[in-house]
């Protein structure tokens, strides 16, 4: 088999990008590297209006790489601020899940019996609030049917059908856009708003997707590949993670064998 | 009139059985020096009320909190806090409510303005409403009718926070990139009981040397004790006095995963007073 065209975490990182295209002048809030990549990467290319945070407390302009400490502060948004942003609707985060269900609903808080979990995890932290008021992305590194499960144990972060029991505010501004993993990018564009393949990463079948995922995943007929950079993408990734943390995140699949 | 007191005499006022709120954030600017004499103390059985990190840890591991109420618990760069996930994993906290963050800022902002709930989306249809069968929604009661979860107010019996500086009266000051939301705490105690560490503790005139009066949001009616604790919040986070203490911090969590390692560590460090606490802080090689 030739040799890749694009690495796995660069094709990874313009899925998260492109979960942003359209935002607008709003904040694109990523947590962990590869979400705050795609979001800084579709500011520095496609989305220049949206905003960016250093992670801490401020909004950063200009392009900082992940890490970067020369920054010029834009904005302050403490907590506090954060609350409120997000609550009036003016942000699109993208989080990480340790279990998704087939209509979106996410689990960060703990596996098991919530009474006596068998793991504990971090709790709700903001899911519950994030996931009714605005646009909500997924980064899962690895798809595996452990994450991509027949039932959460805990709502952290609301699907599809739980939105649809509550008001029709709700249901206007709950939204999912995308759910990218190191195989593939999901979204919820199905008449009945389950998770369904949108493309799949080079090198990997829908066939494949579905393999690793705990429950029946939408596959249209016709499955696109994710793109990869252009090389004026791929230069702003550089800069941006001058470190390669992505390929850490993301690493390369192993060579299939011969 | 001076408030200047003691962690140890601070605790000594409490008593088994209240709701101590703790302000700070994850493994930031946590009042730790106050949560240590905590453990020193007899005072157990409490209600503790966080957007927690080691704080909650500590406290679950010397088996002090009845009721644990949190959005998350967290030691920021070690995502998960292991004395917290072993009380929860063995059941010990015999009470939970775990909220969205933004619900637990609401019900201390209720509870700060003496109002009985305040209304919000956050936690609606999520897994939230099923764990806390008592929460409640209403319906708004104009147009557009709408149901909402109504955040019960937080009051709280006593609380600590951690400031950069103070004056000796209460007055004090952060100056780091965020108050996260101690003025809320503290507006939220009944008066007694709301004590306020900091770094330093300077004359009232020299609370605007090094920062703006935009950094004045705690001010001395909100107060009723001031602790001068140096290093007071190691090893979470007081910048821009100090970062986080990270080698510290993976040696708490370290030990806090093995029972003998963790028998060491108090041994080493929680057993005698703040300033040994300190002393082997600077002591470590």
């Amino acid at each position: 088999m030739a040799a890749a065209e694009h690495r796995l975490a660069d094709v990874v990182a313009i899925a998260c990008a492109e979960a942003f295209r359209g935002d607008g002048e709003i904040f694109g809030s990523g947590m962990g590297t590869l979400p705050m990549l795609g979001a800084r990467t579709a500011r520095a290319t496609f989305e220049p209006d949206l905003m960016v945070s250093d992670g801490m407390a401020f909004y950063v302009d200009g392009d900082l790489p992940i890490g970067g400490t020369d920054k010029v502060i834009e904005g302050w948004i403490p907590f506090r601020s954060v609350f409120d942003t997000l609550w009036g609707g003016r942000r699109h985060v993208m989080m990480g899940a340790s279990q998704i269900d087939r209509h979106g609903n996410t689990n960060i808080s703990n596996i098991g019996d919530w009474k006596q979990p068998k793991v504990q995890l971090l709790g709700v932290r903001g899911g519950p609030g994030n996931t009714i008021n605005h646009a909500v992305s997924y980064f899962i590194p690895r798809h595996t049917s452990r994450v991509f499960v027949e039932a959460v144990d805990m709502a952290s972060g609301i699907g599809y059908d739980r939105a649809g029991e509550l008001s029709e505010w709700v249901q206007e501004n709950h939204r999912i856009p995308r759910v990218i993993t190191n195989l593939a990018v999901m979204d919820f564009e199905t008449p009945d708003r389950r998770m369904r393949i949108h493309s799949v990463h080079p090198g990997v079948t829908p066939d494949d997707v579905v393999a690793n995922t705990g429950f029946d995943l939408v596959v249209p007929d016709d499955v696109p590949l994710s793109r990869g950079p252009t090389a004026e993408e791929l230069a702003i990734l550089d800069h941006l993670d001058p470190k390669g943390l992505r390929f850490r995140e993301v690493p390369d699949p192993e060579p299939a064998s011969a | 009139m001076s408030k200047l007191t003691t962690e140890d005499q601070a605790v000594a006022t409490l008593e088994s059985g209240m709701t101590l709120g703790i302000g700070g954030w994850g493994s930031r600017r946590k009042p730790m020096s106050l949560v240590r004499a905590l453990l020193r103390s007899d005072v157990t059985d409490l209600t503790v009320v966080t957007y927690g990190g080691p704080e909650v840890g500590l406290l679950a591991a010397a088996g002090k909190i009845r009721k644990l109420v949190y959005g998350f618990v967290t030691l920021d760069s070690i995502p998960l806090e292991p004395h917290f996930r072993a009380a929860r994993q063995g059941g010990t906290i015999p009470e939970l409510v775990e909220y969205d963050e933004g619900m637990l800022q609401w019900g201390l902002y209720a509870g700060s303005l003496r109002l009985p709930f305040l209304p919000t989306r956050a936690g609606l249809g999520s897994g939230v409403m099923d764990v806390n069968p008592d929460l409640k929604t209403v319906a708004s009661p104009y147009a557009d009718g709408e149901e909402l979860l109504a955040v019960p107010a937080i009051r709280l019996d006593a609380c600590f926070v951690h400031m950069n500086r103070a004056d000796a009266r209460g007055n004090a000051q952060f100056l780091g990139p965020d108050i996260y939301f101690d003025d809320l705490w503290l507006n939220a105690t009944d008066v007694g009981h709301r004590f306020v560490s900091c770094e330093k503790v300077v004359p009232t005139e020299n609370l605007l040397d090094e920062g703006t009066f935009h950094t004045l949001r705690i001010n001395r009616s909100m107060v009723d004790g001031v602790i001068e604790a140096p290093r007071g919040a190691h090893f979470t986070s007081c910048e821009p006095d100090y970062d986080r203490d990270e080698s510290f911090q993976t040696e708490y969590a370290t030990a806090a995963r093995d029972p003998e390692e963790w028998a060491a560590f108090v041994a080493t460090y929680l057993s005698g007073s703040e300033a040994d606490y300190q002393e082997a802080v600077d002591g470590r090689s």
